[in-house]
């Protein structure tokens, strides 16, 4: 599930919240249409200095980095503010933010936060960490994925197969890192074939191995999954599959809710030299290899 | 505000301008809860039956069995049947997790515990001289059980539509064993979800009246044939 608040009320109540936030807008709706237009705007703009709310992709969230390493050493400096982590995709995370909906965001999707920066809903842009993702598929690899020279070869010798593919198609990171492979290939992507689940990495991952088909995902992800998936990582670390994490802060001019002092001390925290080793320490322990990489001081190096 | 507004105009425009895929949606829905409904009737009523009129050990164990049921949490449900299905477990050989068949299981372990516990709180209400009376008359079991549906069909009809309401409006189960696959086992609630977090507001919202209109058609068939019943007490 996309969205979950890391104070532990995960997938279903905060589902359970969407659906009743729908209903209410609904209900709203019905009763107030006519007198929308005539609603006043809040003027209640005021900074919360205690509370940081960090809208990030879902890998950061899922594979545990965020839990494990970077909130503990943020309430290590700042115990005296609460992080509210809003996992979604980046697509949505920055929409949050576009909207001033949080303070600082954690996203890998480059050509939405290019966009973001040059609309002015940013005032940092800062590369953390870096890993690839990953094609995974079934491990007889019907389509003989593991043999490509690029993510494209590899999409197309699917898409020719026509072997099952799960897609995010929900605008996240990963699903545009998908969409452009698919474009690279030259392939419009549909059919029986292709599954769209509108869903988080997880859920899409749990699904793939049901379907014993193919899924583009972070690497991260997948391994702190991957006991429980019936799939195999096929092919990896080309450069067309390079996967980029930044941390943006959100402007506090535009938007004036913005706690841009507690969003800077994470960016510091994220980028210093601890928190890089940190981050590069990440999993080996578990996974034999580190989840992430560090990748601060390469700006602008994508 | 002005969000709101448009996101509301817009969805209007879906909704008139015959967008395939948004009804395309909602017949899933339907057909899913339809069937799954269907399945439910078949099975709980005459469960509710049993448990109102034989007398057995472990009745009661099963009655409270049942209302505890009436509130499981829909995705306990959806957990437990992703453990049934999924392909390493005892019934993965069906390759049935992320179909449509594994949201109509779903929706009939939701449904099931509803019609059984409504149903057998109606029968449980018939005035024992009747059922005296029947039995006096000569009818047999399935006969008396029969007559007895005929005394509670109002009854029955608001078990139908509160386990109709449940199920169509449900969200946790459907989207755990049914993966939101986009044309082939996404619902109108899985399809709300997601457009929401995507902030497509106007399809939502288009959803969204569809999903409400559903459940209000179903609440006013469920009124007018109430107040009929009425009268002619």
């Amino acid at each position: 599930m996309g969205i979950a608040h890391q104070d532990g009320t995960r997938a279903g109540s905060t589902t359970a919240r969407t659906i009743l936030r729908a209903a209410a807008l609904i209900t709203a709706l019905l009763a107030a249409a006519p007198f929308v237009a005539a609603c006043g705007s809040d003027d209640e703009a005021q900074v919360q200095r205690d509370q940081l709310i960090v809208a990030t992709t879902t890998s950061l969230n899922d594979s545990g980095l965020l839990e494990d390493v970077v909130l503990p050493a943020y309430a290590a400096v700042e115990p005296d503010v609460t992080v509210k982590v809003i996992a979604a995709g980046s697509g949505e995370a920055i929409a949050m933010g576009a909207k001033g909906e949080a303070d600082v965001l954690l996203v890998h999707s480059p050509a939405d936060e290019e966009q973001f920066m040059t609309d002015g809903h940013g005032t940092l842009r800062l590369p953390f960490a870096y890993n690839y993702f990953a094609i995974v598929g079934p491990a007889d690899d019907p389509a003989g994925v593991a043999e490509s020279a690029t993510a494209a070869e590899a999409f197309s010798a699917i898409a020719e197969k026509q072997a099952a593919f799960v897609s995010r198609g929900d605008e996240s990171g990963t699903n545009k890192k998908e969409l452009k492979i698919w474009e690279a290939a030259g392939v419009e992507p549909q059919g029986d074939w292709y599954l769209s689940t509108g869903q988080g990495m997880g859920e899409s991952l749990r699904v793939a191995s049901e379907k014993q088909a193919y899924t583009l995902t972070d690497l991260g992800t997948f391994l702190s999954q991957a006991a429980s998936l019936d799939l195999k990582a096929l092919f990896t670390k080309s450069d067309d599959l390079k996967n980029v994490y930044d941390v943006i802060l959100v402007n506090q001019n535009e938007f004036a809710t913005v706690n841009a002092a507690a969003a800077e001390r994470l960016a510091q925290l994220l980028v210093s030299a601890e928190g890089q080793e940190s981050i590069g320490a990440y999993g080996v322990d578990e996974y034999g290899e580190p989840l992430f990489k560090p990748y601060a001081g390469s700006l602008g190096a994508y | 505000m002005q969000t709101i507004w448009e996101g509301f105009v817009e969805a209007l425009r879906l909704l008139f301008g015959g967008d395939g895929a948004i009804y395309e949606i909602a017949a899933r829905s339907l057909a899913v809860s339809g069937l799954a409904l269907a399945i439910a009737l078949v099975l709980g009523v005459p469960l509710g039956g049993l448990l109102a009129m034989a007398r057995f050990r472990g009745r009661r164990t099963m009655v409270a069995g049942v209302n505890t049921g009436m509130a499981a949490p829909p995705v306990v449900v959806g957990l437990l049947v992703s453990l049934f299905l999924t392909r390493n477990g005892p019934f993965g050989d069906l390759r049935l997790l992320y179909t449509t068949w594994a949201m109509v299981i779903a929706q009939v372990v939701i449904a099931l515990p509803i019609v059984i516990g409504l149903s057998l709180a109606a029968l449980q209400q018939l005035d024992v001289g009747l059922r005296q009376q029947i039995a006096a008359l000569g009818a047999g079991r399935l006969q008396a059980f029969v007559l007895q549906l005929r005394e509670i069909r109002v009854a029955l009809l608001a078990t139908v539509m509160a386990a109709f309401g449940a199920i169509i409006s449900e969200v946790g189960a459907v989207m755990m064993v049914g993966g939101n696959i986009r044309g082939q086992t996404q619902v109108l609630t899985g399809a709300i979800v997601q457009e929401t977090r995507i902030g497509r507001f106007s399809v939502a919202i288009a959803l969204a009246i569809i999903l409400m209109a559903l459940a209000f058609s179903a609440n006013f068939v469920l009124t007018v044939v109430q107040q009929r019943g009425r009268r002619q007490a």
